[in-house]
Order: C-alpha cells, then sequence, then structure tokens
C-alpha cells in the first residue's frame, strides 16, 4: 500500500466530496488497486491474527450445535430444519465478524485514516466489502458442511449451485454490513444497534438464501435457480444503494 | 401561518375522527359477507396509508438530507419516522384483532402482514437508532431510512414470490376500496381524509418540537464552545 501511495501515475485527487470518479482510464486501475490494497491489507491483518475468523467460526459451530439439540426428533435431526440452521448461524456469525473487523479500524483510529488517505471513498468502501465477503465466505464454508453433517443430509452434485448461493449471499451481506459498520464506527452502544439496523434490511436476503438452500437441497432445481438470481437481484440493488450513499453517509 | 394551521388541523381531525366514527357505526350499512367486523377497515386502511405515506416522507427527506446536509430535512424525516412507528403499531393491533374475528388467528405469515412488520421492524430500528445513538446518529438513522425504503419492494417479492410457491393469499384484496358505494365509500373517504389531517397536524407538531430541540442543543454547545455556559 505504501509503494502504491508513493507511484507517480497516482490519479489526480479529488478530495472526496462527491462521487469521485472520473471516467478516464488512470482514475479507474487507481480505483481498483486503492480497493485492492485495501482488501489486502484487511486480509494480511486477518491472516496474521485469525482472531476474526477463529472466533466467527466457532460461534458459528456453537449455534449449528445448539439448533440441532433444537430440531432432534426421533433421535434424527430434521431436514427442513437445515435451511434456516445454517442462514441463521451465518448471519449471527457474521454481524460477530463485522462488528470485530471494524473495531480493529476503531482501536487504532485508522479508519479516519483511511477516509483521509487521497483514495476514492468508494474503492475504500469496495475494498473494505471485498475483505468481508472473504471472511462471511469462510465462515459458511465451516457451517454449510457442518449442517450437512449434523443433519445427516447427502448434497451430491448440487454442492456448485450451493456454492454460488452461499458467495452470493456473503456478497450481500458484506455490502448491507459494510455500510452500516462503517457509519457505526462513531456511535455509542453500536454493538446493540448494528443487527437492529442490519437484520430488517437482511431479511429478502435471509429469505432468499434460505429458499435457495432448501430448494437445492429438495432437488427442485428450477425453485433454485429462481431464487438463486433473486440473491443477485438482492446483491445488485444493494450494492448501487450503497456506493450512491456510502460517501456521504460515513463522511467527517 | 403555523400558529393558525395547527389549531386548524386539529380541529379538522377532531371533528374528522367524531365524524367518522359516528358514519361508521350509524350510517355506513353492515357489509355482506363480513358482518360487523368489516367495520374496523374504516380505519384500519387509512392508516396504513398514513404509515406508508410516513415511511416514503422519511425516507426522501432522508436521501435530501444526506445529499445537503441541512438538519431540517433531517428534522422532518425523523418526525416521519417516529409518526411511521406510531400509525404502524396502530395498524399491526387494528389488523391483528380483525385477523382474529375473520381468520381466528391473531397473525399469518401472508404477504402483506409481512411485508408491512418487516418495514415496521425498520422503521423501530430507526427511531432506536435516533435515541440511543447518541452523537453521530442522524446519519446512520438517515442511510437506514433510505435502505428500508428501497428494501420495501424487495421484501414484498421475496414473500410474494415465495407464498407463490406454497399458499395462497389471505388478506383482503385492496382493490375491494375502488368498488365501494353509498354511504361505505363517503364514510372511507371521509376517514381517509381525517387521517391524513391528522398526520398532518402530527407532523407540524413534531416536527417543529425536534427543531426546537435540536436549536437548544446547537446553542448550548455554542455556549459551551464560547465558555459562557458551564457543563
Amino acid at each position: 500500500m505504501l509503494t502504491d501511495r508513493s507511484t507517480a501515475a497516482r490519479p489526480p485527487v479529488d478530495w472526496g466530496t462527491t462521487g469521485s470518479m472520473a471516467p478516464s482510464p488512470a482514475l479507474r486501475t487507481g480505483f481498483l488497486r486503492t480497493a485492492g490494497a485495501v482488501a489486502a491489507k484487511d486480509l494480511r491483518v486477518e491472516l496474521r491474527s485469525r482472531e476474526v475468523v477463529y472466533t466467527m467460526a466457532f460461534f458459528a459451530t456453537v449455534i449449528v450445535v445448539v439448533f440441532s439439540f433444537a430440531f432432534v426428533k426421533d433421535q434424527r435431526a430434521l431436514i427442513e430444519a437445515v435451511p434456516g440452521v445454517a442462514w441463521a448461524a451465518i448471519v449471527f456469525a457474521g454481524t460477530i465478524g463485522l462488528g470485530r473487523a471494524f473495531d480493529r479500524e476503531r482501536e487504532g483510529d485508522t479508519m479516519r485514516a483511511l477516509l483521509l488517505s487521497p483514495a476514492p471513498r468508494l474503492a475504500v468502501f469496495a475494498g473494505k466489502t471485498v475483505a468481508i465477503t472473504a471472511l462471511v465466505f469462510a465462515v459458511e464454508v465451516v457451517v454449510l458442511p457442518l449442517c450437512l453433517l449434523f443433519f445427516n443430509v447427502d448434497l451430491g452434485a448440487a454442492v456448485l449451485h450451493l456454492a454460488l448461493v452461499l458467495v452470493l449471499g456473503a456478497i450481500g451481506f458484506a455490502v448491507v454490513g459494510t455500510v452500516f459498520a462503517a457509519m457505526l464506527l462513531r456511535i455509542r452502544s453500536r454493538d446493540v444497534l448494528l443487527p437492529v439496523v442490519l437484520y430488517p434490511i437482511l431479511v429478502p436476503m435471509i429469505m432468499a438464501g434460505t429458499k435457495a438452500t432448501s430448494t437445492i437441497l429438495t432437488g427442485a432445481t428450477g425453485d433454485a435457480w429462481f431464487w438463486t438470481q433473486f440473491l443477485a437481484a438482492y446483491d445488485a440493488i444493494f450494492i448501487i444503494v450503497a456506493l450512491w450513499t456510502f460517501e456521504a453517509l460515513v463522511i467527517e | 401561518m403555523k400558529k393558525l394551521l395547527i389549531p386548524l388541523f386539529a380541529l379538522v381531525s377532531a371533528a374528522g375522527l367524531a365524524a367518522t366514527l359516528y358514519m361508521i357505526f350509524y350510517v355506513a350499512p353492515l357489509e355482506r359477507a363480513l358482518f360487523f367486523n368489516q367495520k374496523v377497515f374504516y380505519w384500519h386502511v387509512p392508516n396504513w396509508f398514513v404509515l406508508f405515506t410516513s415511511v416514503f416522507v422519511a425516507g426522501l427527506c432522508s436521501a435530501v438530507y444526506l445529499k445537503n446536509r441541512n438538519a431540517k430535512w433531517d428534522d422532518v424525516a425523523r418526525a416521519a419516522g417516529e409518526l411511521a412507528v406510531v400509525f404502524g403499531a396502530i395498524g399491526l393491533v387494528t389488523g391483528s384483532i380483525w385477523g382474529k374475528a375473520a381468520w381466528g388467528h391473531w397473525w399469518k405469515w401472508e404477504l402483506r402482514l409481512t411485508t408491512s412488520l418487516i418495514l415496521w421492524l425498520t422503521m423501530v430500528g430507526y427511531v432506536l437508532v435516533r435515541r440511543f445513538g447518541g452523537a453521530g446518529s442522524e446519519r446512520l438513522a438517515a442511510g437506514l431510512a433510505v435502505f428500508g425504503v428501497v428494501n420495501v419492494p424487495l421484501v414484498y417479492f421475496a414473500v410474494k414470490l415465495a407464498d407463490a410457491l406454497q399458499q395462497e393469499s389471505a388478506h383482503p384484496q385492496t382493490t375491494v376500496a375502488n368498488q365501494l358505494t353509498g354511504s361505505m365509500k363517503t364514510t372511507f373517504q371521509l376517514s381517509i381524509l381525517t387521517f391524513f389531517a391528522f398526520y398532518v397536524l402530527l407532523m407540524l407538531v413534531r416536527t417543529s418540537a425536534i427543531r426546537d430541540e435540536r436549536r437548544v442543543r446547537d446553542l448550548r454547545e455554542r455556549g459551551l464552545d464560547a465558555g459562557i455556559l458551564e457543563s
């Protein structure tokens, strides 16, 4: 990141008052490079301590275990409960990770530094979103197999489709979550308020994710593709809204 | 101007509420299929009209506030957000009462019910943020209002499509309102007008109260900065 800043090819700077992307190619590579740098920084910090991934994954595991106790019938866990359990675990663990990932910025007061730096704010947003998507996806990769294991589900060939649903879900969660978590940085009682503001907005995503997962598990491919497309539409809509509002929302 | 407007709207809504109450029970005839429990519609439906208006106002004013940073818009958005919670609560309660009478259940996971519940939860979140967020929560709340408004159609379609896959809609169709005739129609229209007058009244009062609150806060801060006041 430091070398990146010192290169002469750095794009002309708009000091962050507007959507600062003029349609010049140099600026666009600057946008991508900055976003990549932010994402790489976040992931590198995380890889060195592995604090968020480990705690998130363990938290999600505990949720799945608790739920599988709750949904046991005749000494067998109910397959119908799998999608709900999986997505509840993902969203809960995701919220923990989201809060923690931004706490890190707050502790060092580095979010302000990031926003003050002569980089497009939207690039900072994009980088953070990518990093959080990766974190959430890592947790999903733990949660889903665990659910399938505990609930005795045989997935077979649909695993790729399920992976696509998980990626889309992680993106949707990260986009909305990053906007709200970034805004909450300066607010007290942020730990309580994050779920309060986040979950109602996530409802369509959770609904579509649950539907997609359950239709994949029951083998209704047509419906499953429909819900996958719905997830993609959700992601697209909120990416647009987030890009449109992020600067106005986080500006000091 | 405002000194005149507030008593005027207060008068109109008081008279309107009294008149609709009288018309609902003594003028409008009993409905053929639903009998007495249809009466709640005269207040339930306008109430939801007001709620959706209020949410839309909150979302729009929040978006404008995010763009131009003028706190006036934020005052209006905050008042609208609070009123949305109030009217939403009334709508959910009147709806549940009707549901118990007509369906035998207080609640069903049905298209309109689910959508409006999620919308209401969003607005409750909005008010919670405003109330407990402390300094800097205006922008978070504004963002939440904008995201919440964008979310409404998504929730609607998600529930509708999930619905289509398993069960039929149980809530009465809203198009029925256009087919009303005679005194039922008059009562319904009067009720809508009354509720909107009441809404405008509450908006005027609450917005000016919020604006005064904000001005006092700003003045206090300026006083503290200037060293005139002691904390």
